[in-house]
């Protein structure tokens, strides 16, 4: 029987490597994007999960609304990063440090 | 009345000082010198007053200045006969200085300066000779000093004129320092620091001793050997004089009226006010008859082989002043103050000579390019002449004399008439050194004004005749120190290489035939109110200690001793005469032959260097010690440097945490929010 502990497992995983993909990745921007949407859908598992566990149907409204917010901030992070592209000529994560102190 | 005596010239200073550009060379001259004249025509009544014995000693209040406690200072002037003497010396000189100046300081572009300086001299000045307390005498002293400082390096674009203006100051301030302590040790004593009340409590003093660096010693010896290192340093007496032929590096006539007529004789004017001190304790008294002695024979050695005709009288000063203070020392007081007062005529009456010598000779100083002058500029070689009939001394016993001839002989008959060893030792040595003041004193002169024209190796004079202005009065005058040196006693070509000097304008030559009537009938008139068997009573007043014993012993001492100053006097001419008129070969010759001796007096003893070994390279090194060890070493390498380099590599090392990765970012943020959470569940 898979129980809530079997999604709350992926989810972790999920974010673990959503999280380990922001900063262990040194290819390009696109894959931190990626990254940070690996995060918002464990996040959704989480939502979805509990909602069902718990008879509460917030949480799966709630996942709705990240959806919607995850689509939007995609949408805005490529728009910034074809923005970028233009200035720059790159997208590699390890040539982006203008703001090196 | 005597306010506006000692008020005058302050406001004529503020005025001329303040207003200086924005009224002009002619007003700021007119404000000074007219000032002056009326300070002058008021103290003569009251000297005269007091010669007649009409005027009557008083203290005219003026202001409250220090009530705190104890200490009870107010600004107020003192009149008595010794002040009197001192108020028609400093005024005069000091007018027929500001008068000379006009002519003097013609080319001058900042003369509305220098008259304000010297008034605030002479301000100064007053205030310290009408003193009624030791704190207005030391204000009075700092005073003179400061404006002895501002017109040595008047001509501040000069590094000599500086570098002797901050080595006057300073020689003043080893002084000053005794006698600051003299005073705090005096209010310490006595509980006040107003003269007349010192004075009545000193024989109360009598024998006490005081303890002074682990020692017992007595009070009164104590306070006058230190008010005495004062006087020292003020009258540039011997071990604190080096200042005083550096000081000449000033306008000639700010060495006539400071360094020869006034201010230098401001220690002498100290110990004759404060002679009952003196007189209570022979040690002091003693010490500053050594001291005067040491000083008239040192300087008078020296002067004899000076080629700057400013120096030479510069020593002559010095020497002069040794005498005074020698006299002081053996309680002749009365003459103490009797050739203070002549002196300041022939002296300052030498100086604008020299002054006008130097004019004449388009700022040639070095007496050895002069010669033969005496019929190009008669009127200054008469007032010369005259000068140097007064300083050595000439007059016939029981007839008539110039100035110093009275009062050199009364100070070494008293030094005879004192019995003491050091009384004895003075009179020898004031002998001597009036053998060489008549050597040296001629020997200017002969230089000077006869011999043939040696005009032409002169590079004043080579400017001059090749229409050169840039050497201005300003730009080239005193301090010839290396040429000197160089040259040694090298013979000078002869020749005038075609210069025409001028004598002075009459602004010049006024001052100088007043001051020659005061050099020839100063002596004859005042002796006997100076020194005379009646002087304490109908003169002194009390003003000085004053013992009829010891005048009469004074005019009492035996024959030779009265014919032994005008016997080496003409000693002292036939060597001049010999040296420089009819054999001029035998200075090189004797120079030849006694080169140690010349070399040593033409360094004057070695004093400067002395000095630079013992005392000025010790204090280089100790200041620089302190500047590189002590504060760039310590002070600021752990204070604000190191602070300031410690936030620097700080700032390095968090910066390096500012890659600009974004992951890095990351990472921090995700760390903040673990360590956040873990806090937060932790509560």
């Amino acid at each position: 029987m898979i129980g809530l502990g079997h999604y709350l497992t992926v989810a972790a995983v999920l974010f673990v490597l959503g999280v380990f993909g922001i900063f262990l990745n040194r290819k390009n921007v696109i894959v931190i994007l990626m990254a940070i949407e690996l995060i918002l859908l464990s996040v959704n598992i989480n939502l979805v999960a509990f909602s069902v566990f718990l008879n509460n149907m917030i949480g799966q409204v709630f996942a709705m609304f990240v959806l919607t917010v995850a689509a939007a901030e995609a949408a805005i992070g490529l728009a910034i990063l074809v923005i970028y592209f233009r200035g720059r000529g790159t997208i590699a994560v390890d040539d982006i440090n203008q703001m090196k102190g | 009345m005597v306010q506006a005596i000692v008020f005058l010239p302050l406001l004529a200073a503020i005025i001329a000082g303040f207003g200086n550009r924005l009224i002009g060379n002619t007003p700021a001259k007119l404000v000074t010198t007219g000032a002056l004249f009326i300070s002058c025509a008021l103290s003569w009544p009251i000297f005269l007053g007091f010669l007649a014995g009409t005027e009557h000693s008083g203290v005219h209040h003026v202001l409250t200045w220090i009530a705190s406690g104890d200490m009870q200072v107010s600004w107020a002037l003192r009149v008595d006969s010794l002040t009197a003497v001192m108020l028609v010396v400093v005024t005069t000189v000091s007018a027929l200085v500001h008068l000379y100046s006009w002519g003097y300081m013609a080319e001058d572009d900042s003369q509305p300066r220098f008259f304000a300086y010297l008034s605030l001299f002479t301000f100064a000045m007053l205030m310290l000779v009408t003193a009624d307390n030791l704190v207005q005498m030391f204000f009075g002293w700092e005073g003179v000093g400061l404006a002895s400082y501002l017109l040595i390096g008047f001509w501040y674009h000069k590094p000599s004129a500086n570098a002797a203006a901050i080595k006057a100051f300073v020689v003043n301030r080893v002084g000053d320092f005794g006698f600051s302590l003299g005073i705090f040790g005096t209010f310490l004593v006595f509980g006040t620091v107003s003269i007349p009340a010192i004075l009545e409590a000193v024989p109360g003093m009598q024998g006490s001793t005081i303890g002074f660096l682990g020692m017992r010693i007595d009070t009164i010896t104590l306070l006058c050997i230190l008010l005495f290192i004062g006087a020292c340093g003020k009258s540039a007496q011997l071990l604190l004089h080096t200042w005083l032929p550096d000081a000449m590096e000033g306008p000639t006539p700010v060495s006539a009226l400071i360094h020869a007529a006034t201010m230098v004789t401001a220690g002498v004017f100290m110990v004759c006010r404060l002679s009952p001190m003196f007189e209570a304790s022979a040690t002091a008294s003693a010490i500053v008859t050594f001291v005067g002695a040491a000083t008239a024979i040192f300087a008078a050695t020296v002067g004899t082989v000076q080629n700057d005709i400013k120096r030479v009288i510069a020593y002559s000063t010095c020497s002069q002043l040794g005498y005074m203070f020698f006299a002081a020392g053996v309680g002749a007081y009365g003459a103490a103050m009797f050739h203070l007062f002549t002196h300041a005529f022939f002296k300052a009456l030498l100086f604008l000579g020299a002054g006008s010598v130097i004019h004449a000779m388009h700022h040639e100083q070095d007496m050895r390019y002069y010669g033969g002058l005496r019929k190009h500029i008669p009127l200054t070689f008469w007032a010369m002449m005259i000068g140097t009939l007064a300083i050595t001394g000439v007059g016939i016993l029981g007839v008539a004399g110039f100035a110093g001839f009275y009062s050199k002989d009364a100070i070494i008959e008293s030094a005879f008439a004192a019995g003491t060893t050091v009384g004895g030792f003075a009179f020898f040595i004031g002998v001597f050194a009036a053998l060489l003041t008549s050597f040296y004193s001629w020997r200017l002169v002969f230089l000077t004004f006869y011999g043939k024209p040696r005009w032409t190796e002169s590079e004043h004079i080579q400017h001059a005749l090749h229409g050169d202005h840039h050497d201005h009065p300003d730009a080239e005058d005193a301090g010839h120190d290396t040429r000197e040196h160089d040259k040694g006693a090298h013979e000078v070509k002869s020749g005038t290489g075609g210069y025409h000097p001028h004598e002075s304008p009459w602004t010049m030559l006024v001052p100088l035939a007043v001051l020659a009537v005061g050099a020839v009938a100063a002596g004859m008139i005042f002796h006997e109110a100076f020194i005379g068997h009646h002087a304490g009573h109908d003169f002194w007043h009390g003003a000085v200690a004053f013992s009829a014993d010891r005048i009469d012993a004074m005019h009492n001492v035996p024959l030779w001793v009265k014919l032994s100053a005008t016997t080496v006097m003409l000693i002292g001419l036939g060597i001049a005469f010999y040296a420089y008129i009819r054999n001029t070969n035998f200075p090189k010759a004797f120079v030849g032959q006694f080169g140690l001796l010349y070399r040593f007096l033409l360094n004057k003893w070695y004093f400067d260097e002395i000095y630079n070994a013992l005392l000025v390279r010790p204090s280089m090194w100790l200041g620089r010690f302190l500047w590189k060890k002590g504060d760039e070493g310590t002070i600021d390498r752990f204070g604000p440097d190191g602070i300031a380099a410690a936030v620097v590599a700080g700032t390095k090392v968090t910066a390096r945490v500012q890659t600009g990765y974004l992951y890095t970012y990351a990472l921090v943020m995700l760390l903040g929010v673990a360590a956040a959470v873990t806090w937060a569940m932790a509560q």
